[in-house]
């Protein structure tokens, strides 16, 4: 493990620490009413996850997400290369893309549900539409970035250009590209959960839903601890991953 | 104009008229999508008639409530954590992670604590916000050059002089940066939070029209936050851009 790995670990458990210590101060000022201790949380969190209600939606969850991931992955690189190596192209369509990723993507929610339906492909719509652009805009300005040297020396070794793409651009924009990925696997999965509080009837964020519908406090304090620790788990073990890439290029 | 400037303005015409011409001839049915010039006769109509001026007028005031918030106290926050190592250390991690927490599973938590009122919505927006000004503040002013720092202490400035004078406008594109985020988190924040739970505002509205197939409010609304979002965002853009220029960095 390497020392920048260690502080990482070190200062993870400071701020869960921070946070659990928040988390039940503000109980104390709270109460009941709105909150859970975080002893009651987990009790409640350990009791739930072995219902089998929890497995459905869980599994619903799941599977948005995993597709919504996939189709963002695979837009969001496939135009970030295609941008990121033609100039023209990419001066004609970064603008939209800056445009789109700048917009409030839960006012389309209405337009989404229209066009796709209650269920299943409205919320991986919805997910997916929040995690290209960032994967993309990244992916483009990493491989636009790429040294001149190195596409220079390929040139000169006379490699073909899906061997420029495969030996040479996509090593050398690699940390950047991973560093789109991780933003785009947060937002996707911010966006699916939205989607599913708004636009399903299953999935995670439907139960979220309900909970503040039905001021169900056991479940929301659950289900935004549950959620909270897997985006944060997630994150911290992207964010590794990510600097190790970083480190090696 | 540029030529790709060009291009991108008939590649909307393009597809406006073909959305145009897809509505009228049935191939997508009125009940999914308006005719865009329908959208834009709606829109007029709307705003003339002046009956969900309250509405705008109440979403747009507090996300731009939460925006001026979440601007000020992130910009002082990132001064202060980029002065704490340690604090800042241990909160990298958060910051790395902060975007993929559902943020509005506090909101019947925050309704309870500051009533049902304008309150837990701007709130909503400012924990959205913030977190970006912050990150994009402290990416700032991390690339201060050295040799400004060392002219303010050779004059003899003092703490609140070197940031007013010389680290903030060193690190205001990236403030501004951060500035973007904050537009579409705040109003992210606050319509997200009109859809769950409220009684006003154009959130509220757009899904109200939504369960009443009311497609000629739904539209316009919609157009309104996307126009007003883009073009904030492209004002901010520009200023971002002229300040870089400025430096011969861009």
């Amino acid at each position: 493990m390497s020392p920048s790995t260690r502080r990482l670990i070190v200062n993870m458990g400071w701020l869960t620490l921070v946070i659990l210590a928040l988390w039940q101060g503000l109980y104390a000022l709270i109460g009941d009413i709105a909150l859970r201790s975080p002893l009651a949380t987990l009790q409640f969190t350990a009791k739930f996850v072995t219902t089998p209600q929890f497995a459905t939606h869980l599994a619903e969850t799941s599977k948005a997400f995993v597709l919504a991931l996939s189709i963002a992955m695979a837009s969001g690189l496939a135009i970030g290369f295609v941008l990121g190596l033609k100039r023209f192209a990419s001066d004609i369509f970064e603008p939209f893309l800056i445009a789109i990723y700048s917009v409030p993507k839960i006012t389309l929610y209405p337009i989404l549900l229209l066009v796709f339906g209650l269920g299943l492909s409205a919320k991986v719509a919805f997910g997916a539409i929040h995690g290209i652009v960032p994967i993309a805009l990244f992916t483009l300005n990493a491989v636009r970035n790429v040294k001149p040297v190195l596409l220079k020396t390929a040139r000169v070794m006379g490699l073909s250009s899906t061997t420029t793409i495969r030996t040479v651009i996509f090593p050398s924009a690699l940390p950047e590209i991973f560093a789109g990925l991780r933003i785009g696997f947060s937002l996707t999965l911010i966006g699916t959960l939205l989607g599913e509080m708004f636009a399903s009837q299953r999935g995670l964020g439907f139960l979220l839903m309900n909970a503040i519908g039905l001021h169900n406090v056991d479940v929301i304090v659950m289900l935004t601890f549950l959620l909270t620790g897997f985006a944060g788990i997630a994150g911290i073990v992207l964010l590794l991953i990510n600097r190790r890439i970083t480190a090696q290029a | 104009m540029t030529k790709a400037g060009l291009i991108r303005l008939a590649l909307i015409a393009v597809l406006l008229g073909a959305l145009e011409v897809l509505v009228r001839i049935g191939r997508i049915d009125a009940l999914t999508m308006q005719a865009p010039h329908k959208m834009l006769l709606d829109l007029y109509a709307m705003l003339a008639s002046g009956k969900l001026n309250k509405a705008i007028a109440k979403t747009m005031g507090n996300a731009g409530f939460a925006f001026v918030i979440a601007v000020s106290l992130g910009v002082i926050s990132g001064l202060m954590i980029h002065r704490m190592r340690r604090v800042r250390e241990t909160l990298d991690p958060l910051f790395a992670t902060y975007y993929a927490i559902p943020v509005f599973a506090f909101y019947p938590l925050l309704i309870l604590l500051l009533g049902l009122g304008d309150a837990p919505q701007i709130f909503i927006g400012v924990m959205l916000g913030f977190v970006a000004v912050v990150v994009n503040t402290l990416n700032g002013l991390d690339r201060v050059p050295r040799v400004l720092l060392k002219t303010a202490r050779v004059n003899g400035m003092n703490g609140l002089e070197t940031a007013l004078k010389i680290t903030l406008p060193s690190a205001a594109p990236y403030i501004l940066t951060g500035a973007k985020f904050a537009v579409a988190y705040s109003l992210i924040g606050v319509i997200g939070a009109e859809f769950i739970m409220s009684t006003g505002g154009m959130g509220y509205e757009i899904s109200f029209a939504y369960n009443n197939f009311d497609n000629a409010t739904m539209y316009p609304l919609i157009i309104m936050i996307l126009v007003a979002s883009i073009s904030i965002n492209m004002v901010i853009s520009r200023w971002e851009k002229s300040l870089l220029k400025r430096r011969g960095l861009q």
